[in-house]
This record gives structure tokens, sequence and C-alpha cells, in this order.
């Protein structure tokens, strides 16, 4: 065990993930020398040679189309966009051509070795442009998975999990946590499951679910409302494509109520997925209407930010708003 | 890779800009239209052998062709596309490299995948998309793609491919291995942003790849004027640190002999090359346009009389290689083996309702099994509406 931040523990998980495999490679833009704007691949080129671990021109398209030959080719390419605000212009390679690489060919080829790395969402005052959270866009699109972790610990397991995994997976880093604080990673190589859900606290009168940064303010809304004498089952959803339905329905119809968190803007979000597949099956269980507590449907903001963000004192009054229903 | 921005530099002091007028690429050409080597030129070794598979891929695509656009006109196909008056671009450059070099198409090439092997029943089993096609029935007809014969699989999305060639080239180049791709597309998908990132990235990264421009004038109804200024398409590889040549694209000897020497760039300096095959869609867009809506017939019968089979075939009878007369008997036994694959694969049945969903992922997940399911019990409350895959269901 170490103690490392977020970024730390991603740095560690391509290390893991290099050492194992040498189809694994990692570039994109500042990525090799200088080992990212973040520092994610810090010493990656230095350790694994610059064939392994390299600068690309300033190409999103590219480097995401250039991602996707090397898969077909059988390598396991992690390709780096670095912030999830500037992934559109590989939006059509991703979409037309990662996503449907093994449908469309029957099997003759797929691009399951690809992983698209991004930093996402905000509260690094970043505005429009350096903090959005594209999550939705690609949950409509089948053939991706999609991954967010929510600690450092779960973000090496999850990474090294989806580097292997026999499909393409995009993979947001919440950056706002990337040095916010450190937890114990393991140093040996491990995954953690994808597509499955976590329950982190155990509750009986209602559920929130979350994901990535966002789970920390459904945990402070969880412990104010718990002084209330309000206990709220927290579950981490991990995986949003495919995402794991069995557990958030267990959780719903245990407590009956749901609340659901995210940073993106709540119209067409992965809310109402999960909204509206919950009431297809939970709908005799449920109390209260299911709520989401979403960013505002307007652009990231920058002086508003706080304004802007669906933080846990926007939870509580939701929280209140589901049990007084 | 290099920093112009050294103080090593030429300077001027009269400011002398480049004018694109001047500085023009020649075109490359072996063949003259009766058959005969222009003076000065020579033909590239090639043995009987390989010459008269040319020629056997050429006499096939043009039966292949004709007669597909007359099956989607009886309305036995939903679509086609010939690529009639360009065979010399794709199937030469095809032949002059080795059988494991990855081919990347636009959607206009299938002689190279002929060329390599393709058998009439793969093709048709595509056309007719029936269970037996190897993209399970998916795509549109001629998005063929074959793991076997290096053939990647078509999407229709224009330029995509470009940028996965220099991909996929530099996984080769990492593995070490004596191959090269090859990436087809036309000079209107240069036109796309993913044209610019690839070549740009295989400059940087010195990968084995070949960008071979069909420049055969027309993006669907866009003559090229209206599509690119400056050069043409060859007039920008340069700029990207890119060997580059234009070729006579109805000349089946300079076009493979163009693509040989790009393959050894390619595979021995990891040195990235860029062919503009300068040729003519003789035929229409696709079987969904109409070409008397955007050129004239004598400028199409001016590219008739250059066409590449013609031309070529010339050249096999000169060197006694080859006769009109097994010219002849060969176009009619091609003719009828398409018509009779045609048969065979119009009596295979479409795939089953299971490989609507399989392969959206490498194991299906809940939400598709459980859809799969729901589809499977509306097709059976509902058989009349779906009478053959509600007779195929599997239980």
């Amino acid at each position: 065990m170490s103690n490392k931040n977020l970024l730390q523990a991603i740095n560690a998980a391509l290390d893991t993930a290099m050492q194992a495999d040498e189809r694994v490679l990692c570039f994109g833009e500042d990525v090799g020398a200088f080992g990212g704007v973040f520092r994610a691949t810090s010493h990656l080129q230095e350790k694994f040679g610059k064939s392994r671990c390299f600068n690309t021109p300033l190409t999103e398209q590219g480097i995401v189309g250039f991602a996707n030959g090397l898969a077909a080719q059988g390598q396991r390419p992690v390709a780096e966009i670095q912030f999830a605000d500037y992934i559109f212009p590989a939006f059509d390679q991703i979409v037309n051509e990662t996503a449907k690489f093994r449908y469309r060919s029957g099997d003759e080829f797929d691009v399951g070795g690809l992983t698209i790395r991004a930093p996402y969402g905000g509260g690094i005052h970043g505005g429009l442009y350096h903090s959005q959270s594209p999550e939705a866009y690609f949950t409509h699109t089948p053939g991706l998975k999609v991954v967010i972790p929510r600690n450092p610990h779960q973000a090496k397991g999850l990474l090294l999990a989806s580097i292997r995994d026999p499909d393409p997976v995009l993979f947001f880093e919440p950056k706002k946590l990337y040095r916010a604080s450190t937890g114990e990673v393991p140093d040996e190589d491990y995954e953690l499951p994808l597509g499955k859900a976590e329950v982190l606290r155990e509750g009986t009168d209602i559920t929130l679910v979350a994901w990535g940064a966002q789970m920390e303010v459904i945990e402070k809304a969880a412990d104010h409302a718990a002084e209330e004498g309000i206990s709220c089952e927290i579950l981490d959803l991990r995986t949003l494509l495919p995402w794991d339905r069995d557990t958030l329905v267990a959780s719903v119809k245990k407590t009956g109520r749901l609340i659901i968190n995210h940073e993106a803007p709540k119209t067409s979000g992965f809310g109402a997925e999960l909204a509206a597949s919950i009431q297809e099956v939970c709908f005799l269980y449920l109390e209260s209407p299911i709520m989401r507590v979403a960013g505002w449907d307007t652009p990231f903001p920058l002086a508003l930010q706080n304004e802007y963000l669906p933080n846990e004192w926007r939870t509580l009054d939701a929280i209140h708003a589901s049990m007084n229903y | 890779m290099s920093d112009l921005r050294s103080f090593d530099v030429e300077l001027i002091h009269q400011p002398a800009y480049l004018d694109p007028q001047t500085s023009v690429l020649p075109t490359f050409a072996l063949l003259q239209q009766d058959g005969k080597l222009y003076p000065g030129a020579e033909a590239p070794k090639l043995s009987k052998e390989q010459a008269l598979k040319i020629q056997d891929t050429f006499l096939f695509i043009r039966a292949l062709d004709e007669r597909m656009l007359a099956s989607q006109r009886q309305g036995r196909i939903s679509f086609y596309m010939t690529e009639t008056g360009e065979e010399a671009s794709d199937i030469c450059s095809t032949a002059a490299l080795d059988s494991e070099d990855l081919i990347m198409a636009q959607y206009r090439e299938q002689g190279a995948l002929a060329f390599r092997g393709f058998t009439v029943d793969q093709f048709m089993n595509q056309i007719f998309s029936n269970e037996k096609d190897l993209g399970k029935g998916r795509q549109m007809p001629i998005h063929y793609g074959s793991q076997e014969l290096h053939y990647l699989t078509i999407s229709s999305p224009l330029a995509t491919q470009l940028p996965q060639a220099t991909g996929y080239a530099y996984g080769l180049k990492q593995q070490g291995k004596k191959n090269c791709v090859i990436c087809y597309f036309g000079e209107g998908a240069a036109s796309e942003g993913d044209f610019h990132a690839a070549l740009n990235m295989a400059g940087v990264l010195k990968v084995p790849v070949i960008f071979f421009c069909r420049n055969n004038g027309y993006a669907i109804s866009t003559p090229v004027h209206e599509q690119l200024a400056g050069d043409g398409v060859a007039g920008r590889g340069p700029g990207y640190g890119l060997k580059t040549l234009r070729v006579d694209g109805n000349d089946a000897l300079a076009v493979y002999e163009a693509t040989r020497l790009a393959r050894q760039m390619a595979v021995e300096d990891n040195q990235p090359v860029l062919i503009e095959s300068m040729t003519y869609r003789l035929g229409a867009h696709s079987s969904s346009d109409d070409p008397s809506g955007y050129r004239s017939r004598k400028e199409e019968d001016k590219w008739r009389n250059k066409d590449p089979v013609a031309r070529y075939r010339s050249w096999l009878i000169a060197q006694g290689w080859w006769t009109e007369k097994e010219d002849e008997a060969r176009q009619a036994e091609h003719r009828k083996a398409v018509v009779e694959a045609m048969k065979r694969a119009e009596k295979v049945p479409k795939p089953l309702l299971e490989d609507l969903f399989t392969d959206v992922y490498a194991e299906m997940p809940w939400h598709l099994q459980e859809q799969l399911e729901e589809a499977k019990a509306h097709i059976q409350k509902h058989a009349d509406v779906y009478p053959v895959t509600a007779g195929r269901l599997q239980s």
C-alpha cells in the first residue's frame, strides 16, 4: 500500500499496465517527456521509451483515429484527450468508428484494446471549456463502455480493468480530485470490475446515486441528513455503460426513494436514463418521485461556478423534498 | 523531424512569395494508350503470371460491376458502386504489395479485394446481406471486409480510415513487422479534417503507410476545381513530410511501379508516402445518382478513350502473353460465374435475429440480452408481421 492522490494512482495504473503488457502504448498532447499537462503520464517515457509513450500533434480526431488503427492492429492504446471539453473533434471517430468497429465487420475486426482517458468536470475555475461532463453523449452510443472513478484506489483498479477489457472504454477522470486528497492504493496489480456499482453506505430511508467527483457531494449531503435522523443509502455507479441496474433496483426497492446527482446539465443527462429505468422496475415501491440534482441547463459558468454546481446543499434540499413528499 | 526556426536559414531581401501556379508536380506515366511504352520509359519487372492475374482481375471487376449495376436497376439489390475507369488504380497498386500488407479502402476498391482472392460468392453474400456475409448482413452493399485477406471492413464515413491507417502502421512498426498499410481515398475525402490529421501524424511519427488518392475528378457531383485549389492532393504531401508522386491512374504499369517503390520506402525506411492517381470515374458515383446532371457526354468520351483496361490489354497482347480471343472467352466465363453466384446468394436466408444484437460488445451485456428477449417475444406474438424471422427464431 502507498498513499497516493488520484493522479498518482492513474500514473501507477499506466505504469503497471505498460510493465505487464508491451502492447500498452500511451500517447496524446504533451504526454511524452513532459508527462501530460496534469502529469498523469510522468516518467512513463523515461521508463518505457519514446516508442511506447509519446507526444502527438495537436489533433484530437487524429489521436483517436490513430488509436483506433493501433487497436485494430492488436495493440492496447491508451489515448489521452487533454480535457474532455476537447473530445468533440474526435466525436466522429469515437461514435462512428470505435463504437461500431466490431459490429460492422461481423467481428472480423475490433478495437477492443482501446482506452480513451480524459479529465472531466468542474470545480477548478475552468469556465465553459475546462469543466464539461460529456458522459451522456457517449452513453447514448452502443458499443462503448463509460467508466468514472471516485478516488485513487478506484482509479487504479478501474483503469487497469478498462485497459484490459475486450471492449473500447472511455475513462473520464474527475480532475477536481486529481490532487484534492489522497488514499491508500495497493502497489500490486489489481482490477475492479466494470459494469458493477458499489454500495458505499447502507441506509433505509432514501437512496442517493452518483459517480466520480459527485460521490463526495452526496456523502456530505448524507452526513447532514443523518444529523436530522434520515438514513441515506449511497451508491457509486462507477460504470455508466453498461450500468448496474440490479444493484440500484435492490436499493430503491428497500428505501422507496431515489435521488440522482450529476454535474452535467439536467436535460438528457444520464440521470434521465436512470430515472426512466428505475420507475419501469420499481414503480410500486416508490414513495416519492425520483429526483435529479444536476447542473443547470446552461453552459458551465465561471464567476458563478458555485451557484451552478449541484452541491451538498441542493442535494439536501432534494432529500427533504423527497422525504416530505 | 525539422525545427525550421533554426538560426541557420537562407535569408532573402525581396518578398518572393511562392506561386502555386509554378510549383506543379509532373505526372509519372509509362504506357501510352496504344499499349506501347513512352520513349525512354521502362516497364516494371512483372512476371507473366502476375501480369495475367492483373488482367483477370480487371475482367472480373468489369463483369461484376456491369451485372450488379443491372441488378440494382432491376430492384434485386438496394445499392451498388462501380469502379469502371479506375481499375488500374486499386488493382495495380494492390498488385505491388505483399499479400499481408493491410488494405484500408474507401468504398470503390473492390478490385483490390478481388485481387487478394475474395471469391465471387463472398462478394455476392455481402451484396445480398445474407447469413453467409462475413459482415453478418449489417452494412449496405459494397462494405466488404476480410481479416484473412488483410482488408479492413469498409465504413461509410469518409476519410475516417486515414488516421486509422497511420495508427495501424505504427503498430506494425512497433512489432517490427516488414509490412505496410495502403490507404485508399478520393480527392473529395482529402478535404476532411481526418486527411490532414492522418498525413501530419504519419509524417511526424514516421510510419510505414502509403496514402493512395484516387483523384477521379468528382466527389458525387462536385468537380475537383470546386473541391480544392493549389496543386491537387499531391501538392499537400511535401508539407506533411511525405514522399509524394503523381501518377497516371489509367496506366497500369505506372501505378504498379509507383506503388512498388512506395512500399519499399515505407517498409524499409518507415517513410510515409502519398500517391495521387489521376483517373476518371466513368460511371455514376453510386446507383443513386445520374452524372448527366453535372457533366457532359463529351467529357466522358474523352476519358473513355483513355480506358486503363484497354490500354493494358494492348500491352499484354504486344508482349505475346494474351490474345483478343482469350480475352473474350475469359469475359464470358466471369459473366457466367457472377450470374450463377448471384442466383446462389439470393437463395441464402437473411441473418438470424440474434445477429442484430451480437458483436455490439465482445459479450452481450444485460440490457441487450433483455432487449433480444423482448424482440423475440414481440416477433413471436406478431409472426405475420415478421414472417421470415419468426419462422427462424431459436428458442
